[in-house]
């Protein structure tokens, strides 16, 4: 059997546009069943397009793609029975309670009728929805509404399932209950692939990364080896006297892998560091010899924009 | 191909229900697509009714048929609004995900709008029969009047539901729909018999498919002949189905 055939997901120099813009320029990549794969970059870097082409949405320009082993372009019916979509909304009806929007997804994935009500009340059980079966979606808060949507592109059970920015929106507690949900549905076998702006999400659930951005793909591996290649921890500073950055810039200048930010209005210096506590140690005994006394003073990953000027020489 | 077809005919059914679901969850809706008619017919009959001469018999008798074809045309134009909400909230791209028949979507918003075009128009008769417009040819030929109506309404459909999918945003899709009802339900025979008109207009609202339909469902209603006018609405109607179920067809497997 040939590759494309044995992976869920195999994609092969995709291009697409829309009139003069290029949306995607040449994307390739693949997934390996049962595990988490996620897109990363900024908006309008390609992401959901690419999400769209492997959904059946979008047709591509150029280049090959397969889902569950069927060409995307080709065989489009065949990959629709097989996947489930989360897209960057919550397409869920207002209009109906959670259990109609499932039960309307179900009987639109061709469910045996006995099944469709089954396994509406089982995701909504597994999603904690049950005590809003019946209540209209406009009783449901942010979150609530993400978790229907999910639970909808799950009526199928879909092998394979993408979701574009899935916890946009979301408060950072239903993130972390989200994400817990995502772990179980690939420890029951699925394989996910998902869409983030935030290298944290990207980080904490994927096993491989592909950073694309303005429709190419700029950095893939593993989370780690991700961060090896595209920034270690950042050391922040705010001090409480601003006039005296650029004196701390100096004195912290060989301490990172590369030369302070300073951010003048705010009293705020930035340092990539390579060795974790050492630095921070290092920083505060420097900065009391000097008796500079700091407001705060943390070690925190890169912001995604900190990647992207070190994957491409400049901001978002 | 049996279960094809099984399928086909059961992803219009969910979808329609689901479109119909909206007027028992919020009756509103429903109340004020009643209002509106209600009021331009008593607008009509009251307040420009005995300022228009009519060929033959009561002003009320007159403007039903035109007030009930009226009404079909405006409600048509929620199945683009409809559809252009659809597409803003990202139902759409969900229901293009699924493996589903691909005109279901808009089959069954059309259906639905036909289904509320319905309850509209019953309603319509019954307000119309306390103002005294009655039935003049019986039963029979007043089943076809307001099944003729209820087609020309679905066809229309067609053409709201393209125009939904091109402007995919649900306030312009009110908007557009108005520009192009208003012309064509105003330079009709709905309110006024077209001779009044100026002799370009006249023209122009001789071969409206409004009015070929209005006149042929004022036969039906009230007597005189119907073949030519109703020929000539079927084809209109024919024509409009041909045309635009292919193409809103075509725009929806394309709207990502």
């Amino acid at each position: 059997m040939d590759v494309q055939s044995q992976l869920p997901i195999f994609v092969e120099n995709i291009h697409k546009s829309y009139g003069k813009v290029k949306a995607l320029d040449g994307v390739s990549m693949s997934v390996k069943e049962g595990s988490i794969f996620a897109l990363l970059g900024p908006n309008g870097a390609g992401k959901t397009t690419l999400i769209k082409i492997l959904t059946t949405l979008l047709s591509p320009d150029a280049g090959r793609a397969f889902v569950a082993g069927f060409d995307v372009k080709e065989n489009p019916a065949e990959v629709r029975k097989r996947i489930g979509l989360a897209g960057q909304y919550a397409a869920v009806d207002e209009n109906l309670t959670g259990f109609e929007n499932l039960e309307m997804v179900g009987r639109l994935y061709h469910l045996p009728f006995s099944q469709v009500r089954k396994r509406a009340l089982e995701l909504l059980d597994q999603f904690n929805l049950e005590d809003f079966a019946k209540r209209k979606l406009g009783t449901y808060s942010g979150g609530m509404r993400r978790r229907l949507d999910l639970a909808a592109s799950l009526m199928g059970n879909p092998k394979i399932l993408f979701l574009d920015e899935p916890t946009t929106g979301l408060d950072p507690k239903s993130r972390l209950e989200f994400w817990e949900f995502l772990e179980e549905l690939v420890r029951q076998g699925a394989t996910l692939l998902l869409t983030t702006q935030q290298l944290g999400e990207a980080d904490h659930l994927a096993n491989r990364i592909v950073v694309i951005n303005q429709g190419k793909v700029i950095a893939s591996g593993t989370p780690d080896e991700l961060k090896s290649q595209i920034g270690r921890d950042v050391l922040e500073l705010h001090l409480q006297d601003k006039n005296r950055v650029s004196e701390v810039s100096r004195i912290l200048e060989d301490l990172g892998r590369e030369k302070p930010y300073i951010d003048e209005d705010s009293g705020q210096i930035t340092l990539p560091v390579i060795h974790r506590t050492r630095s921070i140690i290092e920083a505060v005994r420097r900065l009391d010899n000097a008796n500079i006394e700091i407001a705060d003073i943390f070690l925190r990953r890169p912001t995604l924009d900190e990647v992207f000027i070190t994957l491409t020489g400049k901001p978002l | 191909m049996p279960t094809t077809l099984y399928w086909v005919l059961s992803d219009i059914w969910v979808l329609t229900r689901r479109n119909l679901l909206r007027y028992i969850r919020i009756p509103q809706l429903l109340v004020f697509s009643t209002i509106q008619p209600v009021m331009f017919l008593l607008l009509f009959t009251y307040v420009f009714g005995g300022a228009i001469q009519t060929p033959t018999g009561s002003y009320i008798d007159f403007l039903i048929p035109g007030i009930l074809v009226q009404t079909v045309m405006f409600g048509s134009i929620q199945t683009g609004l409809g559809l252009a909400e659809d597409l803003n909230k990202g139902l759409i791209d969900r229901f293009r995900s699924l493996p589903m028949a691909r005109a279901a979507v808009l089959a069954g918003r059309t259906l639905s709008d036909t289904i509320r075009n319905c309850f509209v128009m019953l309603l319509m008769v019954v307000v119309g029969f306390f103002l005294g417009f009655r039935f003049h040819e019986g039963v029979g030929k007043a089943f076809f009047a307001l099944a003729l109506t209820i087609l020309f309404g679905f066809a229309f459909s067609w053409v709201s539901a393209t125009i939904g999918l091109i402007v995919r945003n649900p306030e312009t899709a009110q908007v557009a729909g108005f520009v192009w009802v208003f012309p064509l339900v105003f330079a009709s025979s709905a309110f006024v018999p077209v001779e009044t008109m100026p002799s370009l207009l006249e023209a122009f609202a001789k071969i409206n498919p409004l009015t070929l339909t209005i006149n042929s469902v004022r036969a039906f209603m009230l007597g005189g002949e119907i073949a030519s006018s109703l020929w000539q609405s079927l084809a209109w109607i024919c024509a409009i189905l041909l045309l635009f179920i292919p193409l809103s067809v075509r725009l929806y497997k394309r709207s990502a």
